[in-house]
């Protein structure tokens, strides 16, 4: 608990990596957790089963934006099948630091819209055979709210 | 377990009583009577408890109490004829004139006890609203309302196709009764308004809302979840035809709570839920009902809890509800200018007249979000709320995403204001801002 705040946590929060509005984005999602007032908006660039450009925009929580700050540059330039993948465990691990319960849905908000973001973008389609495990987990009605 | 009031106190005058100096409470001696604030943290620290609003801590008298009944009487009730059935029956009995007494409820089975407040308006939104509510009926809610007092009252329109109208309030927390006298030319059938909101601390002219509201026709209920634990309440004078509360934010147990309704309401009014005790005779396809507040009460109760909430009931008495709201006003007005002076970049809201609010103060550092705020006060040991404390709808208002908030009760004391105003320090370090 002590070491939640690190200078690495707050140097993202204060300096986040790919914030900012996407040009030529053709997925996005916006998340949100109502009850902490938390909320990003995702943006991706899909291109050749890839993810050729994000970036996100949103305000919250120390947690919830070096969290997007963190997995943004996690998947930049990765296939879309390993950005599918991220698991909560790999987010977690990407921040290294010790969350609290209460703040799980802090921490994972960013992958919670990068799932849906993903998920929106394979559905339409239907052409892309993305791998339907994101899909399935998408599909929880808790994100995506935006009261 | 040591006590600080020995029992001869009581035997003497209420003025050897030493948590009460001059006229005054004396916080740091009842802080004695609450064992969780002897605690200290995984990190050593005394627990500086600043989220009464949220849930209040509890006095060895409560606790004691509820002890007693588990290890010494623990019987259902209305239903033994053995010795401890009886005194069970007794206790909670005893409880109900307590909590009635409480608020100046003119007749003690006028008081049906519910868990909470939110139980207490959901029994009078499905019981009174479901009979009394039709389709373009009008009820009439504030801004500031909590979650409890609207949501019911959503679902209530909702099936019954009516209306919810709402006062608005001014940017710095304040009803606009001037609006509140428009909305009433449509002439609603119920008011309903919080006593004291839980999120700005500002406490509302009731008596004058209610009579504003009596004569346009319409009833009134009253959320008094965050007033009977800080100022006195008094149902008659205010006029009130329902008014609901918890137990646990008045020093009592979770799982207690009233709802005090004028007995020919609560006669008027078909059962909320129904099976044991709520009965006088069940035949196989037809029952009849018991007597209020019986009527409303079914199954075995929280009896414990309840019997607790008697104890804390006659534990804010003897402090005096009237020096209790002094106290707090006391620590508003030390604490407001306290905090504005150490930290002058921090947004408070709600009204900045103490005369007008209760102990709650809402606040946000600037760049810095109300989780992360109360993350490393905790590290100090220093508890607050943070997030929209179930008034989304007053946030959206006041265009928040989130507050921090902290807020008092009898055992707050100036060190923790002195505490609060050191942990915002270490806030902005950690933050550096």
């Amino acid at each position: 608990m002590d070491d939640l705040y690190r200078d690495y946590i707050l140097e993202h929060y204060r300096r986040p990596h790919n914030f900012g509005v996407l040009e030529h984005a053709n997925a996005s999602h916006e998340g949100a957790n109502p009850l902490c007032g938390d909320r990003i908006t995702l943006q991706l660039r899909l291109a050749d089963g890839k993810i050729a450009g994000v970036g996100f925009t949103g305000r919250g929580c120390a947690i919830s934006q070096a969290s997007a700050s963190l997995l943004t540059d996690e998947i930049k330039g990765k296939p879309v099948v390993d950005a599918a993948s991220l698991t909560s465990k790999d987010v977690l691990d990407l921040l290294g630091i010790d969350i609290s319960p209460a703040r799980l849905k802090c921490a994972l908000l960013s992958l919670e819209t990068l799932q849906h973001a993903l998920a929106d973008a394979a559905r339409p389609a239907a052409t892309t055979a993305t791998s339907t495990p994101a899909d399935a987990a998408a599909t929880t009605p808790a994100a995506g709210r935006t009261t | 377990m040591t006590l600080t009031t020995e029992p001869e106190a009581t035997s003497t005058t209420a003025t050897a009583d030493p948590r009460i100096r001059d006229g005054r409470l004396v916080p740091e001696v009842i802080r004695a009577e609450f064992p969780i604030l002897w605690t200290t943290n995984a990190h050593g620290r005394p627990l500086v408890y600043l989220d009464s609003a949220s849930s209040s801590q509890k006095p060895l008298a409560v606790i004691e109490t509820m002890d007693t009944y588990y290890r010494e009487y623990n019987a259902n009730v209305h239903r033994g004829i053995y010795e401890i059935g009886e005194r069970a029956t007794a206790a909670y009995e005893a409880a109900r004139t307590s909590v009635a007494r409480f608020i100046n409820a003119p007749d003690r089975h006028e008081i049906v006890f519910t868990r909470n407040a939110t139980e207490a308006i959901n029994l009078v939104a499905y019981s009174w609203g479901r009979r009394n509510i039709g389709a373009g009926d009008v009820i009439v809610l504030t801004e500031m309302e909590h979650h409890a007092n609207l949501v019911p009252w959503q679902l209530l329109v909702q099936e019954k196709d009516g209306d919810l109208e709402f006062i608005p309030i001014t940017d710095d927390g304040v009803l606009r009764l001037d609006v509140f006298e428009v909305l009433l030319r449509l002439k609603p059938k119920l008011v309903a308004f919080t006593h004291v909101s839980n999120t700005l601390g500002t406490i509302n002219p009731v008596a004058e809302m209610t009579r504003l509201a009596h004569e346009a026709g319409a009833l009134v209920l009253i959320d008094g979840a965050q007033a009977v634990p800080h100022v006195p309440v008094d149902v008659q004078a205010i006029e009130a035809d329902f008014y609901v509360f918890s137990g646990h934010k008045m020093l009592a147990p979770t799982g207690s709570g009233a709802l005090w309704a004028r007995r020919e309401l609560l006669e008027s009014m078909p059962p909320f839920l129904a099976g044991g005790e709520m009965i006088r005779e069940v035949h196989l396809r037809r029952s009849e009902w018991n007597d209020i507040p019986w009527k409303f009460e079914a199954g075995t109760p929280d009896i414990a809890a309840e019997i607790g909430m008697g104890a804390a009931a006659e534990y804010l008495m003897t402090l005096g509800m009237g020096r209790v709201r002094e106290h707090e006003r006391e620590l508003l007005d030390y604490a407001l200018p306290a905090i504005a002076a150490a930290h002058p970049e921090v947004a408070l809201y709600g009204p900045m007249d103490p005369a007008i609010r209760g102990g709650v103060i809402p606040f946000n550092i600037p760049g810095i979000h109300p989780h992360d705020v109360a993350q490393v006060l905790d590290r100090s040991g220093i508890a607050v709320r943070a997030g929209h404390h179930c008034t989304m709808p007053l946030h959206e208002r006041l265009d928040l995403p989130a507050t921090a908030r902290a807020s008092f009760n009898v055992y707050t004391t100036r060190a923790d204001i002195d505490a609060l105003i050191t942990g915002i320090a270490e806030v902005k370090r950690v933050f550096g801002v």
